[in-house]
């Protein structure tokens, strides 16, 4: 019943997943980051509604609040570097390294 | 071997007679904290601390004299040292006050002498303190009633001997000279120390009182062992094969101290340590019959090197070793050569000491020379020293009536009775004697004069030839005195027993003839060689013997190539090895582990997708181990 | 009167006196901690006066407070003979080190912070107390590792040229072996499941072979590393020679000893059985490292290198003390604790004076000190003899007795281990003799002697070592008592002599 909610989720997931390892923009792999949180939230209300309790739901609204969070310091990095370096790749970002 | 029972708690004089120990050893404590505050005075203070010894040796000796033979073992009670190990105390018996005398009454004489032959040197108050240390030392010695006190005085008199003989340690031959003396010492300290430690487990005790009663009934194979560990240490210590390298260095040190310590007291502690353990070497004649062997090879070796040496004081050095190879020799016989060995050791500290003050004398006089071929013709120059010189030559060469005719003859009678070998050697011993001693007397006072031209030969002081008179005259009667009528002997049974039979006095046995024979041969081919011939400046190449016997028969080299080098050679292997193998494997480790982490620190390059990545796995081997484990 | 937390207590309310004084404060610090060490020498003298060896305790002065009551762990403190005489030994010594320091700090670099310096030596001292009082095993082990901390700021900050390096294996050695000690710690308290860490309930509570044949090691290589036996000891000569001359003492003086005293207490104690069967381990591991030791000291040619060497030598002689499990040779090992703690102090502080003096550790820079300086030379001398065990010294009656309570039993170790008497002469009089013996060397020339601040150092140590050498047995009396009770708890049978010989016969003299 809840099989192709699931399915979606991982879908999205994959999606998400890929998109990090492979897209060098930094937007964009911010942006697959936050598919994944949701690909996850949607597996969290799935589980919540096939198990008829709250619990799932209570985590998908904490994921959001803390993907929020992280966006606002995730864009003021982001625009910051783009600021000195003009640049968004992620790539050019490795100074901190061994 | 009868002994008469030691009685506690003494009074009188042998109650107090730690202050024997005490006084000197305060001089030593004052003259060393003192500093340089006690320069003026302190070798007056040496002076009276070690006549102030002889003051209460005598009042003890005297007493004794007034008591039975039953009555004169009597132990002075000091205090508890080790709890439940060792009591430390003190045992004044015929034999420790015998010793207790020669060492005061000739340390005192020496003492008194040093006044004079150390004058000019800046350091004369630290001199004497060493001195005080070491009558002290060698008192606690021979007085302590037990092995672990007799040890410490042993050791005692091993660092005051270290600290005279490297007196002039600005000079480098000093200071390795008395390390060397200290060391090879030590190995004869080893060897005692686990004799001492052998006493310990199989009596429970180290008194001398209760392991003697009891130690004949200990196995024999321990007690020979004990035996042969004992006499370890008294090589060292007595300069005896194969332990006797240290003592031709150690002529080092100022004169009086190689009369003191290296001649008439501390190198026969040997003999102490051996007539004083005689119930143990009695139980076990195997380690006896070594006592004797060691004796005889170092009485020939020692008057072997004796013949070769142009330094004076080498000469009376490998003297001194073959002299106390008798003793050694007539303490391997049991209790027939106890009284000769004592005898014989009292009257050679009495004509050794002289003689080697009077050779302190002679290079006082010649701005320090001990070249015997610089000398010559000394007579007419320093006639008191000569003389007295003499008279402890002729006691040494056994001529009749001087002390080392009745003490010598005594102790080759006696090794002709219990084995013929170890007497006829003696006797050959006692003709070479009469070579070397002979060689030295005419290259000093007769012949030719042969001085470097800045030498002014002069007499000595009174303060340094009295002494030398006083030491002349014991050295012409006490032989006499202590052997005619057994007087030693008898003096001395209550402390080491006495023999079933007494032996009497036999001036023409044929061993005794053959002995002055020999002797007087020995003078007269000295006397050709050396007093009518030409002596030359620089010495002649001379034979291989002569190289072998100036070489010290080689004990040196065989010390260095047996053991120093190797020893060298261990210990560079040692430090590298702990360098490279131990504390390499350390850092190795800490390199390895260190070089692993700085190639896995490549891992962190920066690029956050290559972390995304890891992260991914990471995720997904946690979740298929989890669905793994469901599975189970 | 809590007396132990008191001494615990007084060291490091002064650390933090002297750490809180202003900056630039250096000789008020100097004094204030100079103060507090006597005040702590005080106390302990004080304490040892109230002793009682003969008592039945086990533990006198024994405090317990609960500290984590849900593992059992207390601030359990208590003293018997041997936690004494090495607490003794401490309070002792820190005056002195004290004392001995006064110029370490301010040295070369002024960037150094002297009051940290004094603060540090403060904080050890309280926790060197603490390490020998403890009675719970959980706070030992808190204290054992404790002590770390400032020795490695002293090294580390205060040392020579490669005072990192020596500092951090010092560190690292010290904390591997302190964990393995952590493991058996905790597994003794959960294998006694006695629910308390307290000492003296956990003996005899593990009664299996082989849990505690592992929980012994566990404990042992830790004691091995810090003690050090042969072979855990390479860090020793590094840290010893980088440390200040001070921290030398201290470190080799009195932290190594938890080491031997460790062995001696928890080994032994909590497993008799595998210290039984480890016995022939030890011997030949301490025998080893007393020969080995000794010749390699033999080779050196630092100074510093050559006195820590000589300890290694030593910590040989005390663990086959410990090990032989004899009176004699427990009480001896325990005496030579504290003989070497003084012996060994004398001869570091005066090398540091020597090298104060002249800059240089090697010995080959010196020569003929004895001619220009002969009360420093003849100090040296006297500490060498010391570290040679001459008879009439101190180091003398605790290697006889070492030596002949092994050989009791150990006939052959003994035997090996006493040719280290002949290579310690070797290795002291030939250090000594290029140090003070032959012509001046032209550096050492105008080297002064010692001034009277290092008269007042080196004359107590060189008094006491004196002192007990033809007394010791006021400190004998302690000692013994708590090692009969110690080797009670082994079970192990004394000697019988073959032959016993019989009391001396007594009677009425002249």
């Amino acid at each position: 019943m809840t099989t192709h909610y699931l399915v979606l989720s991982v879908l999205l997931f994959t999606i998400g997943a890929v998109g990090v390892l492979i897209r060098r923009n930094a937007i964009v792999a911010f942006m697959c980051v936050e598919l994944m949180l949701n690909a996850c939230n949607l597996a969290f209300v799935t589980f919540a509604r096939q198990h008829g309790n709250l619990d799932g739901q209570i985590i998908a609204f904490f994921v959001m609040v803390v993907a929020a969070a992280e966006v606002v310091v995730g864009l003021a990095i982001i625009v910051t570097i783009f600021r000195t370096r003009r640049s968004a790749s992620i790539d050019d970002a490795n100074l901190l390294k061994y | 071997m009868e002994t008469a029972e030691i009685i506690q708690g003494a009074g009188g004089a042998i109650g107090a007679s730690w202050l024997m120990i005490a006084l000197p050893l305060l001089g030593a404590a004052i003259l060393l904290l003192g500093g340089r505050r006690t320069n003026g005075w302190g070798h007056l203070l040496g002076v009276a601390m070690s006549l102030g010894a002889f003051v209460v040796a005598v009042l003890s000796f005297v007493q004794m004299l007034g008591l039975d033979d039953s009555r004169r073992r009597q132990a002075v009670e000091l205090f508890d040292f080790i709890p439940g190990m060792v009591k430390m105390g003190l045992l004044i018996d015929p034999l420790s006050i015998s010793f207790a005398l020669l060492i005061t009454g000739v340390g005192s004489l020496i003492h008194i002498y040093s006044i004079g032959y150390m004058s000019h040197d800046p350091d004369r108050r630290r001199f004497f303190a060493y001195l005080n240390l070491f009558v002290a030392a060698m008192l606690l010695l021979v007085l302590a009633d037990n092995y672990v006190g007799l040890y410490i005085g042993w050791e005692g008199v091993g660092l005051a001997s270290y600290l005279l003989i490297g007196f002039w340690q600005h000079k480098p031959s000093a200071a390795t000279a008395a390390k060397k003396a200290f060391i090879v010492n030590r190995v004869g300290d080893f060897g005692l120390a686990i004799g001492i430690f052998t006493i310990w487990t199989t009596f429970g005790s180290v008194a001398y009182g209760p392991v003697f009663e009891v130690a004949g009934e200990a196995d024999q194979g321990v007690l020979t062992a004990i035996g042969l560990l004992l006499l370890l240490g008294a090589c060292g210590k007595s300069a005896q094969l194969p332990l006797q390298s240290w003592l031709l260095d150690a002529m080092e040190g100022p004169t009086p101290v190689s009369a003191l310590i290296h001649a008439a007291t501390m190198v026969t502690a040997g003999v102490y340590l051996v007539v004083r353990s005689g119930a143990i070497f009695e139980a076990a004649s195997t380690a006896q019959f070594v006592v004797t062997i060691v004796g005889v090879a170092t009485l020939l070796a020692g008057a072997i090197i004796g013949c070769a040496k142009d330094d004076i004081k080498k000469a009376l050095a490998g003297s001194t070793m073959s002299q106390i190879g008798y003793m050694m020799l007539a303490a391997g016989l049991g209790p027939v050569g106890y009284a000769f060995a004592i005898a014989h050791l009292i009257t050679h500290g009495f004509f050794k000491a002289n003689m080697f003050l009077g050779a302190g004398s002679v290079m006082h006089a010649m701005n320090d020379e001990v070249d015997m071929r610089k000398y010559g013709g000394l007579f007419s120059v320093m006639k008191v020293t000569a003389i007295t010189f003499g008279i402890g030559y002729l006691a040494i060469i056994g001529f009749p009536l001087l002390s080392g005719y009745f003490t010598k003859d005594g102790i080759i009678e006696s090794a002709m009775h219990v084995n013929p070998v170890l007497g006829w050697l003696a006797v050959a011993g006692a003709g070479i004697t009469g070579f070397y001693m002979s060689r030295v007397m005419f290259m000093t006072f007769f012949g030719k004069r042969r001085w470097a031209p800045d030498a002014h030969p002069h007499e000595s002081p009174a303060v340094m030839t009295i002494p030398l008179v006083i030491l002349s005259i014991g050295s012409v009667f006490l032989g006499a005195y202590l052997i005619l009528g057994n007087r030693l002997m008898l003096f001395l049974a209550p402390a080491v027993g006495r023999p079933a039979d007494l032996p009497g006095f036999h001036p023409f046995s044929a061993p005794g003839l053959t002995t002055l024979a020999l002797v007087a041969v020995g003078a007269a081919i000295a006397w050709a060689k050396y007093g009518r011939a030409e002596v030359p400046q620089v010495a002649p190449r001379g034979s291989f013997l002569t190289t072998f016997a100036r070489r010290d028969l080689y004990g040196d080299a065989l010390n260095e190539s047996l053991f120093m080098r190797p020893g060298q050679w261990l210990t560079r292997i040692a430090v590298f090895f702990d360098n490279r193998a131990v504390d390499g494997l350390v850092n190795g480790l800490a390199a390895g582990i260190g070089g692993t982490s700085g190639r896995m620190r490549r891992l962190q390059n920066g690029f956050v997708r290559s972390y995304a990545l890891s992260i991914l796995f990471g995720a997904a081997m946690v979740v298929g181990a989890l669905l793994y484990v469901g599975t189970l | 009167m809590p007396w132990l937390s008191i001494l615990i207590a007084v060291p490091v309310l002064g650390s933090v006196g002297v750490a809180l004084l202003p900056k630039g404060a250096d000789k008020l610090a100097k004094q204030l901690t100079l103060a507090v060490s006597l005040i702590v020498l005080g106390l302990t003298i004080a304490m040892a006066v109230q002793f009682s060896p003969g008592s039945t305790d086990r533990f006198q002065f024994a405090e317990t407070y609960r500290w984590i009551p849900s593992f059992g762990v207390h601030f359990g403190v208590g003293v018997d003979g041997i936690a004494l005489v090495l607490i003794a030994l401490s309070a002792v010594l820190v005056p002195i080190v004290v004392l001995a320091s006064w110029h370490d700090a301010d040295a070369p670099t002024a960037k150094r912070s002297v009051k940290a310096y004094f603060s540090l030596l403060l904080l050890l001292e309280a926790m060197m107390v603490g390490v020998f009082a403890a009675t719970d095993v959980f706070l030992f082990y808190v204290f054992f590792e404790a002590m770390l901390i400032p020795m490695y700021f002293m090294i580390g900050s205060y040392g020579g040229a490669q005072r990192s390096y020596a500092a951090v294996k010092f560190l690292l050695y010290s904390l591997f072996g302190g964990l393995l000690m952590l493991v058996a710690v905790i597994a003794l308290y959960v294998i006694a499941d006695k629910g308390t860490f307290m000492f003296p309930e956990l003996i005899g509570a593990i009664t299996d072979p082989a849990t505690q044949k592992w929980l012994f090691l566990g404990f042992f290589i830790a004691f091995a590393i810090k003690a050090p036996l042969w072979p855990f000891h390479t860090w020793l000569p590094d840290a010893a020679a980088q440390a200040p001359a001070g921290a030398a003492v201290l470190l080799v003086g009195v932290l190594d000893k938890v080491g031997t005293y460790g062995m001696l207490r928890f080994c032994l104690e909590l497993f008799p059985d595998a210290s039984k069967f480890f016995t022939p381990l030890v011997l030949v591991l301490s025998v080893v490292g007393i020969v080995y030791g000794a010749i390699v000291a033999i080779g050196q040619t630092d100074m510093k290198r050559l006195i820590a060497y000589t300890s290694i030598s030593h910590f040989g002689f005390i663990a086959m003390g410990v090990f032989a499990m004899t009176a004699n040779a427990a009480s001896g090992a325990t005496l030579y604790m504290v003989n070497h703690g003084f012996s060994t102090g004398a001869l570091f502080l005066i090398a540091g004076f020597l090298i104060y003096r002249r800059g240089s550790h090697h010995i080959q820079d010196y020569g003929g000190v004895q001619k220009v300086a002969p009360v420093l030379a003849g100090t040296f001398l006297v500490a060498g003899l010391s570290g040679l065990a001459l008879p009439g010294l101190s180091t003398f009656v605790s290697e006889f007795m070492v030596l002949i309570g092994t050989y009791e039993r150990y006939v052959v170790p003994a035997i090996i281990a006493t040719s280290g008497v002949v290579l310690a002469a070797i290795y002291i009089l030939w250090m000594y003799q290029r140090v003070a013996n032959g012509p001046t060397a032209e550096k050492v020339q105008g080297m002064r002697d010692l001034d009277s601040r290092e008269k007042w150092v080196i004359v107590p140590l060189l008094a006491l070592i004196v002192a007990l050498g033809f007394f010791p047995k006021p400190i004998l009396d302690v000692i013994n008592p708590a090692v009969d009770k110690t080797l009670a708890n082994v079970s192990v049978t004394e000697f019988k002599p073959a032959v016993p010989a019989v009391a001396e016969p007594k009677g009425a003299g002249e």
